[in-house]
Parts: C-alpha cells; sequence; structure tokens
C-alpha cells in the first residue's frame, strides 16, 4: 500500500492508496457540497443536481452515461449529504483512465431543461417514498430543531415545495458557485498506477476554470426540544434523538466512536441489553456522526407504540448511568475488538478504502491507513472515552418522536 | 481466480466447503442448517425464527451475555436469517480467530440452553419485527407477492403470522430444534484465509458426532389469487409483479437469467431507462431473480405516486411482453462486461463467497468456481436467450398492489 496526492494547477486535489494486490480499483470525485450550503430558495439543489449530473454532457446523452458505465461494467452511483456529494465507481484496473473520463465528464453536465423536468419527477417520487418510509421524516425534522437556524439544520432533500419551484437557472447557478476544482478531491484506491491517474484527471479536468467556493461555518447552538409528531397510519412508534459531539477535526472522535460503540452498537451493547434482547424495542441504536465543525451523537429507537414514553424513559436512565457511573475497561475492550474488525473487514474492498480515504481527505487533508486506524482505536484509554462524556452529555437532548400515538411523556 | 474449493463430507451427512483466499486477512463463513421456513408446521408459522432467536441466547457454558460478548471479543460480524430451506449463521473475523469462533457455533447450534426465562423476550422480538414490515410498504408488498405466486410453504414469509407467534411454546421451539437442528443437510461454507488440514480436523471435532436426524418432506398447497390490491394509506403505490422462470439447477438457468439481466441491472437496462429515466415514473424500479430448488421465478417491483401508478404498471408489462420480442447483442455484451467485473470483485469479500458456495452446494449438490460461472455466462449467446424467450416468454404473472387505490391489470395478463 502507498499513499500518492497531486494538487492540479487549478487545484483538484487527487488522492490514492495504490495497491498492487488488488483486484478492482475504485475511483470517486467528492465534492464539498451539499444541504448546508444551500438556502431556503434552493433547497435539495445539491440533491437534484448529483441526479441531474447523470444526464448527459455536451458530448454524451443520458443514455450514452449510462451505457458507457454498463459497457465497463461498473458498480456506480452517487449520494449527497449535508456536506458533500460524491459520484464514485469500482471498475477493473484496465478501465482507470476510461473511467476517469467519464466521471470527469459527467461533472461538466448540460443541466439541458427538459432532462431537468423529467428529472424533477424523480426526485419528487424519491421524497414521497422517503416521507412513506421510517421514520417518516423524522429524522430532518429532528437535525432541523437540534441546529435551528445553522445550515447543518436544512433537509438534504429538500421539500416538495421547494423541488417544484425550483428553475433550472438556480441549478445551474449553484453548479457554476460549487463545482470548482479547488472545491473537488478526485481519490482513489485499489489498483491504481498514480503516474497514470494523475494524467488521466489532468486531461480530462486540467481545464475546469477555478472560482472561489467557499462555505459558512458558523458555530452552531444546539437547542432542546422534544416533539411528537402525529403519523395515524404507523404501526410503530420512532424516535430520533440527537445530542452534541466531537466534530470532524477533533481527536476526540476516536473515543467518540468507541462510546457509541459501547452504549449503542446494535449488537451486545448496554443500549442492546436494555431495549433489544429484551423484545421493548424494534432497533435502537447510538452513532457518532461527525461534521466540518460540529458533530452529533444520534439515538435511533422504533417500538410498539405502547413502550415508546417507557422506553425513551430507559434509554434516558441508561445514559444518566453512563454519565454518572462511566463504562467499564471490560467493556471498552469489546468495543475496540468490534471496531478493528470492522476496520480490516471494510479495508478489504477497494470501494471500502475508498471512502475512508476520500472522506479523511474532504474533512481533515489527512491520510491515515489500516494500521493508522487500528493503532488509534487501540491506544484510547477509558479516560478519554470518559471525558467525552463530560463535554458532550448525552443527557440533553434533541428529541423527535413519529408515530400513532398524540401524546408522548418527555423522559426525566 | 480461485480454481480450488476443498470439500469434505462427514459420515453424519454435514458438507465442509472451503475457498481459500490467501490475499485476504479474513475469513467468513456461513452455516446454513435445514430449518427453513418450508419446515414451520401450519400452525406455527414463524417457528424456524423463533428457534433461531432462541438459540442464541446461551449456548454450551456460556449465559446469553457470555455468548455475545465472546463473539464481540473475537471481532465476529455476524448475522442470522431465514430463507425458506434453511437458518443461516454467518459470521466474519481477522483469521487467527476463525477457531474461537467455530466453537462458540458448534455450542450455538448442538447445546443451546432454549432457556425458559427467556421466551417472552425472544417472542417480543419477533412481534417487533412484524409490526416493522406494516411500517415498509416496499418490504411487505414484495413479501405479499411471494406468499401469492409460490404455494404454500415456499411463498411464507420467514417472520410468521402474528397468532402463531403469539402462540408458539418453549416445546414448540424444543421440538423444532431436536427435528431441525441436524448434521444431514447441514452445509458449513468457509471462505478467505485459513489452512484446510487445520479447518477440516478441527470441524470433524467440533461437529464430527453430531447425531443426524430423519428428514421429512413439506407438504404442498396452492399458489394464492392472480392479482390482490391491499389498501395502505400512502404517497405511493407499490408495484410487484411475479412470473415463472428456470430454477438454478435447470439447464435454461443462465439463459433465462440473461433476459433477466437485459431487463434489470445497471442503469442502461431496459426497466430503468423506460420506466424511471425516460418517465420519471418512480424512485426505484427492479426485476430479480429468486430461485427454489425445483421452480424459480421473476420478481419485478415499482414505487410510484398513486396518480401515475397505472401507467408505471402498463410501462413494466409492456417491458415484459417486448423482453419475449429477445435481446440485442449490445445488451448482452453489457451484461457480460457487468457480470465479469462483479466476479473478479467477489473475490475481494470472503463473506460473498462463503455464502454463495453453500447455496451453490445445495441447489447443485456441487460448487461453481468463479472460473466456472465466468465460462458459463461467457457461451450465452443472443440466439440462445433469444429462443428461450421465445418458448418461455414472461406470462402467467402475479400482481400484487398496495396503496390508496386498485390498479387495472389487463385481461389475458393475470
Amino acid at each position: 500500500m502507498e499513499f500518492r496526492s497531486q494538487t492540479l494547477e487549478n487545484g483538484l486535489e487527487i488522492v490514492a492508496e495504490c495497491n498492487d494486490e488488488a483486484y478492482s480499483t475504485a475511483l470517486g470525485f467528492f465534492v464539498k457540497t451539499g444541504a448546508r450550503d444551500e438556502t431556503d430558495e434552493i433547497a435539495g439543489v445539491s440533491h437534484f443536481l448529483e441526479h441531474m449530473v447523470f444526464k448527459g454532457t455536451p458530448s454524451r446523452t443520458a443514455d450514452d452515461v449510462n451505457r458507457e458505465f454498463d459497457e465497463m461494467g461498473a458498480h456506480y452511483n452517487a449520494f449527497t449529504n449535508e456536506e458533500n456529494t460524491v459520484f464514485y465507481a469500482a471498475v477493473l484496473p484496465e478501465y482507470l483512465d476510461a473511467s476517469v473520463e467519464l466521471l470527469a465528464d459527467i461533472l461538466r453536465p448540460s443541466l439541458r431543461e427538459d432532462d431537468f423536468n423529467t428529472e424533477k419527477q424523480v426526485v419528487l417520487e424519491e421524497i414521497l417514498m422517503n416521507e412513506d418510509q421510517p421514520p417518516f421524516g423524522a429524522d430532518d425534522k429532528c437535525r432541523a430543531l437540534h441546529y435551528g437556524s445553522h445550515p447543518l439544520g436544512r433537509s438534504v432533500l429538500g421539500t416538495e415545495a421547494s423541488i417544484t419551484a425550483l428553475p433550472v437557472e438556480a441549478m445551474r447557478d449553484y453548479f457554476q458557485r460549487r463545482y470548482s476544482p479547488g472545491n473537488i478531491v478526485l481519490a482513489g484506491a485499489g489498483r491504481i498506477d498514480f503516474d497514470q491517474f494523475v494524467a488521466a484527471a489532468r486531461l480530462s479536468c486540467g481545464g475546469w476554470q477555478p472560482i472561489a467556493a467557499g462555505r459558512l461555518r458558523p458555530t452552531p447552538e444546539p437547542h432542546e426540544a422534544f416533539q411528537v409528531i402525529r403519523k395515524e397510519s404507523a404501526t410503530q412508534q420512532y424516535a430520533v434523538q440527537l445530542t452534541g459531539g466531537p466534530n470532524a477535526e477533533d481527536t476526540d472522535r476516536y473515543p467518540a466512536k468507541l462510546l457509541a460503540t459501547v452504549l449503542g452498537d446494535d449488537t451486545g451493547s448496554r443500549l442492546y441489553w436494555e431495549l433489544i434482547d429484551s423484545g421493548l424495542a424494534e432497533q435502537v441504536s447510538l452513532y457518532h456522526h461527525e461534521y466540518e465543525g460540529a458533530g452529533l451523537f444520534l439515538t435511533y429507537m422504533s417500538c410498539d407504540p405502547d413502550e415508546a414514553a417507557e422506553n425513551l424513559q430507559r434509554i434516558a436512565d441508561v445514559y444518566r448511568q453512563a454519565q454518572e457511573c462511566g463504562i467499564t475497561s471490560d467493556e471498552l475492550a469489546q468495543a475496540k475488538s468490534k471496531v478493528a474488525s470492522r476496520v480490516v473487514l471494510s479495508g478489504e474492498r477497494p470501494r471500502g478504502r475508498l471512502f475512508a480515504l476520500g472522506g479523511d481527505w474532504v474533512q481533515r487533508r489527512q491520510y491515515r491507513s489500516i494500521r493508522d486506524d487500528l493503532e488509534a482505536v487501540s491506544a484510547i484509554t477509558l479516560q478519554q472515552a470518559l471525558s467525552v462524556l463530560q463535554r458532550y452529555p448525552l443527557t440533553r437532548s434533541t428529541t423527535v418522536t413519529i408515530g400513532p400515538l398524540e401524546e408522548v411523556r418527555a423522559p426525566e | 481466480m480461485s480454481e480450488s474449493i476443498y470439500k469434505h463430507a462427514f459420515p453424519n451427512g454435514l458438507v465442509l466447503l472451503a475457498e481459500p483466499m490467501s490475499w485476504l486477512e479474513s475469513v467468513a463463513f456461513t452455516f446454513s442448517v435445514p430449518a427453513g421456513s418450508v419446515d414451520d408446521p401450519a400452525s406455527r408459522s414463524g417457528l424456524a425464527s423463533f428457534t433461531c432467536e432462541m438459540v442464541m441466547r446461551g449456548a454450551g457454558e456460556r449465559d446469553n451475555h457470555h455468548l455475545m460478548q465472546d463473539l464481540d471479543s473475537l471481532g465476529v460480524e455476524r448475522g442470522e436469517s431465514v430463507s425458506d430451506a434453511h437458518t443461516r449463521f454467518s459470521g466474519a473475523t481477522v483469521a487467527a480467530n476463525l477457531p474461537g469462533a467455530l466453537a462458540l457455533y458448534a455450542d450455538i447450534l448442538r447445546r443451546p440452553h432454549l432457556p425458559a426465562e427467556q421466551l417472552e423476550a425472544a417472542r417480543q422480538v419477533l412481534i417487533q419485527e412484524l409490526r416493522a414490515v406494516e411500517d415498509e410498504p416496499s418490504q411487505k408488498v414484495m413479501i405479499e407477492l411471494r406468499r401469492r405466486h409460490f404455494p404454500d410453504p415456499w411463498g411464507r414469509p420467514s417472520h410468521g403470522e402474528m397468532e402463531a407467534v403469539q402462540q408458539t411454546s418453549l416445546d414448540d421451539v424444543r421440538g423444532y430444534f431436536t427435528r431441525r437442528y441436524r448434521p444431514n443437510g447441514a452445509i458449513l461454507g468457509v471462505a478467505g484465509r485459513f489452512d484446510w488440514e487445520a479447518l477440516k480436523d478441527l470441524v470433524g471435532q467440533l461437529l464430527g458426532d453430531w447425531q443426524p436426524q430423519p428428514a421429512d418432506e413439506p407438504v404442498e398447497g396452492s399458489p394464492g389469487k392472480k392479482y390482490e390490491h391491499l389498501p395502505f394509506d400512502s404517497n405511493q403505490t407499490q408495484i410487484a409483479i411475479a412470473y415463472p422462470s428456470a430454477p438454478y439447477r435447470h439447464p435454461d438457468y443462465y439463459r433465462a437469467w440473461g433476459g433477466v439481466g437485459v431487463l434489470s441491472g445497471g442503469m442502461s437496462s431496459r426497466l430503468f431507462t423506460e420506466v424511471r429515466e425516460k418517465r420519471g415514473l418512480c424512485y426505484s424500479v427492479y426485476a430479480s431473480y429468486h430461485t427454489l430448488l425445483d421452480r424459480g421465478a421473476v420478481f419485478c417491483y415499482a414505487g410510484t405516486t398513486a396518480q401515475r401508478a397505472q401507467e408505471t404498471l402498463d410501462v413494466m408489462l409492456g417491458e415484459l411482453a417486448r423482453l419475449a420480442k429477445g435481446v440485442e447483442p449490445h445488451e448482452l455484451a453489457r451484461l457480460k462486461a457487468r457480470i465479469k467485473s462483479a466476479l473478479i470483485m467477489q473475490q475481494e469479500s470472503s463473506s460473498a463467497r462463503s455464502s454463495s458456495i453453500g447455496r451453490d452446494w445445495y441447489y447443485l449438490g456441487c460448487v461453481r468456481t468463479l472460473e466456472e460461472i465466468n465460462r458459463r455466462v461467457d457461451e450465452l449467446t443472443c440466439q440462445g436467450i433469444n429462443q428461450y424467450l421465445e418458448e418461455h416468454p414472461p406470462a402467467d404473472f402475479t400482481v400484487v398492489t398496495l396503496g390508496p387505490s386498485e390498479l387495472e391489470v389487463p385481461v389475458g395478463v393475470s
């Protein structure tokens, strides 16, 4: 494994973890733009634009794009979140040049109006689908409540109204402002000849014109709240709970992840024993999620409505107990073996490495090998995990619960 | 590609299959026990799932907590699932931890406590799962499609029915465990980094003296209605269509599968292009292949706004009719490219291989290497696929819709 990086004259950063032993190559353009870079008028444009990127360029129709990816046998897709829009493909090594060229070309899309109108229907279907399935938008609502007017409170999909009203010109303008080479990282993992990778990128992306594309970074001022939303047709009751956590630049993010594993991993954690093993809830989990300049602990729970209030109280009790009495070294050691095993397993596929590599670079401009991650996890002390709990108490949260209940008692 | 797959049949019927992938750090295993949903007694649907939930609640010298702790300490990423024919216990971890993990699973399969005091908790887990499906329309419609398309017991959902789960007793679970958790018909697939001789010896020590039990065959009922609409309060209507196709073990399988690959798979496939890309009718649309031992089926799905559901159904049925007229060489070429790269990429996943080799053994009584699958796909021709499609055009549809209003299913289609 060898890490290489280079920056083109126009600011496009290229990073790769080259592994001669790998069978495949994974590559992706990480565009540093997402819901947090939007305003009310263009809510959902980042995600809609992600769809439009596949709809053709001056030299390719939408059909050409799909066909050419499939001709390479590429496994490809894209996703958008609050901070990034990522376009990626896993291919056989002989398609390195062709896949760089194709991905690079679609990153300069035509954004034709008729394609825009057809694809708008698909995005609206995605929004409606999302409203039909758990947690019925409660995740977005909780984030909005937690962050208030801070940009991280914005919805990735936008709303039916904002997407319906969005004109194509607004998307073109957003594209011009955000898809600047200096705001994009091209990452690769697996079997890659780095010099060839850079040459291919230079050929396809070297002519992209740079524009300053910054990002507002106001300090979040999280709110505490408890909200009940009624959805009569739902069978189960769902709850999303957010509290602050270490951000992407914070070295406490490793202890935070171990802490979340101890308390709320989907098997063998404290919440698992309290709620899942006992059959009191269908699902419960605690995750740590990191953004630029902000971090979250996210608790998710679904259960029979009859148990909802008591389950929320049980979760609060688990957190209060951890807050007051801490966690044990045995629990920490067990969490470390779980996390280490996951790092090794996900790292075996170039696709798994691509997201780790691209994420590290986009968030921190830092390369971390599998070995670095394993060592960092292994070095975490009980004291570090406990200090995260002191800095970010899990007991003060923003909670949204959705389901058939009209009222739910807030936990004490 | 790896050419060798080790195989050893123990005298008690257990088959051990192992594919070396020495370039990986990990090893994955899948135990398939002949305890599927088809083996649930008629009044006790969900019993295989109930039993699976119970065997994980303490085994050998470990109680519930210790068992889970020890699996976690070995870094075993695990999962259990119940299919029509099997209960599967799968796991993956770093190579050095394989012996410890297999020993824990030998306890789970042979010496579970099936503790009386945990019966109600296990029942609640199953009830929660049943309730959760009610909130997942896209999942629910496919469960209802399968139930109507395949005759009972092959179409049963693995998680059972509410009433049966509520009535299941500890004796039911213990009786089912005694009859169905047995070495004859069980398959252990291992893939990744391991030493074959050591593995074979270890499995022999752990499971070689496991006693076989008599096997029986399920009794087949009849399939359900050809079209049914299930009212559901939602924005979108879920559309599900099934039709019969060749099973995996049939000589026609690859030709039949080739046609489905042109229909769905890759964004240039017909369903994606016609339903989503050209018309913007939905976000999600696909067709997938489902195989049993002696029959197969293609299941198609789309979820779309109620007002556009009829058009979506019509376009989907139109594409199924067009498929019968044959596929084009450029479509087949793309399918081959996709499969070739998927097969090569499978070599990067021990988990994918450990479950594939077990499935092959169950359906075929042998294991196809990636090399062999690649050769069979390479040998496909348009002429071969089109001949199959001409002789077996998509027909005899089962249709289920779920949403605010019923759709018109054209006469002669169902």
